[in-house]
């Protein structure tokens, strides 16, 4: 499984990229992704919604379930990814490269872990 | 088989209808312009149509449906007969009320009966399945908060271990979901719940037994929290079918509660039913409800307003002819009948789950209610097979599977409620289907994991089925 050195993770699984200007990128993880399984749909929010850390962002469906996606930050919804609306698939394919949402105004987060803490946090939650 | 549209000839019709006897009028710009899409076919050609879908479908009548969390219990015929009597079947919503006392009746009796099953003080049959019913109980919820100026209660709060549906009328009702996590053992986890109550909290959603099966031995202290708290308790009943007749939502400290006529009183649910989920409610919430009452008076029965009803949730008086089978249902089996039912129910499950103990992981090792919970994952981390493969399997046995990865605090769940109305030769079946698929799984995977081999439809591309769906016929 794939943990790349230069994002952040949450214990809720989704990764974020801190890009130049204060804004960040997210998505969920490769391991996220193998856990749902094939992705069917996704609901995200729209440009200048506000996002709360911890709270739900919007959602991806697999054909078992529903599940909701946890914003890891606080802040404002500056863009997002709508290729994924059509291909949800893509986020099976390159998690990391499908990206979900970009928020500015970045006033908080969770508490976020890095590549080797998030790895060991997987395996713990595999147990 | 073939499509009813590509049964169709031009011309070829059901029925001759007599000329028109009135004149026709040009509608001019509003006239249609095309040809409708409607199916020319005789009615042999539809007889025929129905009866080949029949075949490729699985129901209650063609075998076992354990199928957790619906209660797919097996429909007495003598319901259809009820509901058919002319006097139910060939009256209109708007007849004066001296044509329909029968109808009344029936609605008078049944709140006063599946009022004493829930321990509730007054009901309405409105709500057509279990979904719209938590939706009009979190209205009547609503109602009454905002009926005492406190409008600050904004929150509903809601287990891990709930049914999907919960959350979502929760929303759709106006409210923020707190969900709290359960205990590792399957219950409400209390010090989640002291810590999530406050002056926010309008309520709390709870089924009893749970999604995985269990009593929760606590349900007294939980609901006293909530109260304590100044919310209200709302019962979801989809799991009503482990308790009717033993133990009351009413007695649990529950002030609003849901049926699912469809589920726990026999009446059809495959195919869109239709359902029927009537709300019941202690007399403090009665004139918040929708639509309106049925009063026994000395002349005979009428109807009667609500003094603060929420509004109507369905036209007139909801799916009433559900509701003339569910009452026909509970007369049928009389008081200990109803609990006797109950009692088999859990007693199928728990035959069911200690039989396949050992060869199946059981998510919760210990005596369960009416459904009970296994868990693949082991089976899956080995690469044997997965959740999905054995429920597939169980299909080459003429066995509908059960409810697949749901509850989601399980991985790789399976569901698995029998009802009280299978007996112990064909549970017997349903537990040798089981153990010899298990038993395949370590010797032939591949085998299992392209099940099933003997269905009309072999495995589908679920996938591909939900990302690019082909729900209607494209004409040429």
């Amino acid at each position: 499984m794939n943990f790349p050195k230069e994002l952040k993770y949450s214990r809720s699984h989704e990764w974020v990229l801190y890009e130049q200007g204060g804004t960040v990128r997210i998505g969920i993880t490769d391991y996220a992704q193998k856990e749902l399984g094939d992705l069917v749909f996704v609901n995200l929010p729209e440009e200048g919604d506000p996002v709360t850390a911890g709270e739900a962002l919007g959602d991806v469906e697999s054909v078992k379930a529903v599940s909701d996606i946890y914003s890891p930050v606080t802040g404002t919804v500056i863009e997002i990814n709508e290729e994924l609306l059509d291909a949800p698939q893509k986020i099976n394919e390159d998690p990391y490269g499908a990206w979900f949402i970009r928020v500015e105004n970045v006033t908080g987060t969770e508490e976020l872990l890095d590549a080797a803490a998030y790895e060991a946090f997987t395996k713990e939650e595999k147990q | 088989m073939k499509l009813i549209f590509e049964r169709s000839v031009p011309g070829r019709r059901c029925s001759i209808l007599p000329p028109c006897d009135v004149p026709e009028t040009d509608l001019g710009e509003f006239g249609r312009t095309r040809e409708l899409h409607l199916p020319e076919v005789s009615e042999n050609d539809i007889s025929r149509h129905y009866t080949e879908l029949a075949k490729e479908t699985h129901g209650v009548n063609d075998g076992q449906y354990p199928l957790g969390s619906c209660t797919m219990k097996y429909n007495p015929k003598i319901n259809e007969y009820t509901a058919f009597l002319p006097g139910f079947a060939s009256v209109h919503p708007l007849q004066p009320e001296r044509t329909v006392q029968g109808c009344l009746e029936v609605l008078h009796t049944a709140e006063k009966l599946f009022g004493e099953i829930t321990g509730m003080d007054a009901m309405t049959f409105e709500p057509a399945a279990g979904a719209h019913g938590e939706f009009t109980g979190l209205l009547l919820i609503k109602a009454y908060h905002d009926h005492r100026g406190d409008t600050k209660r904004t929150k509903i709060i809601v287990p891990d271990s709930a049914h999907g549906t919960n959350p979502a009328s929760a929303v759709m009702a106006g409210f923020t979901v707190v969900n709290i996590p359960s205990t590792e053992d399957g219950f409400v986890d209390l010090d989640a719940l002291r810590a999530a109550v406050g002056e926010d909290t309008a309520g709390l959603m709870l089924t009893n037994p749970n999604t995985v099966g269990l009593f929760d031995k606590n349900i007294l202290t939980i609901t006293k929290i909530v109260h304590e708290a100044g919310g209200l308790n709302y019962y979801d009943g989809a799991n009503l079918n482990a308790v009717m007749g033993v133990a009351r939502p009413g007695d649990m400290g529950f002030d609003v509660v849901h049926l699912n006529l469809h589920k726990t009183f026999s009446t059809p649910h495959g195919g869109g039913g239709p359902g029927s989920g009537p709300v019941g409610c202690k007399a403090f919430l009665k004139e918040y409800l929708p639509g309106v009452s049925v009063l026994q008076t000395p002349s005979g029965y009428s109807f009667g307003p609500y003094a603060d009803s929420i509004g109507s949730v369905k036209a007139f008086y909801g799916n009433f002819l559900v509701v003339v089978k569910a009452l026909t249902y509970v007369l049928m089996l009389g008081h200990e009948g109803i609990r006797e039912a109950s009692r088999n129910a859990v007693l199928n499950a728990n035959y069911i789950r200690t039989s396949l103990t050992g060869a199946y992981d059981m998510a919760y090792d210990e005596t369960c209610m009416h459904e009970f919970v296994m868990s693949l994952e082991q089976e899956k981390n080995e690469s044997l097979v997965s959740a999905m493969d054995v429920a597939k399997s169980l299909l080459d046995y003429g066995i509908h599977p059960p409810t697949m990865y749901f509850p989601l605090i399980v991985h790789e769940a399976l569901m698995v409620e029998p009802t009280e109305t299978e007996s112990k030769e064909t549970l017997d079946e349903l537990i040798h289907a089981f153990l010899e698929i298990h038993e395949k799984a370590k010797n032939d995977p591949a085998y299992v994991q392209a099940a099933p081999h003997t269905t009309a439809v072999k495995r589908m591309d679920e996938v591909q089925a939900a990302r690019n769906p082909r729900l209607r016929y494209v004409f040429a």
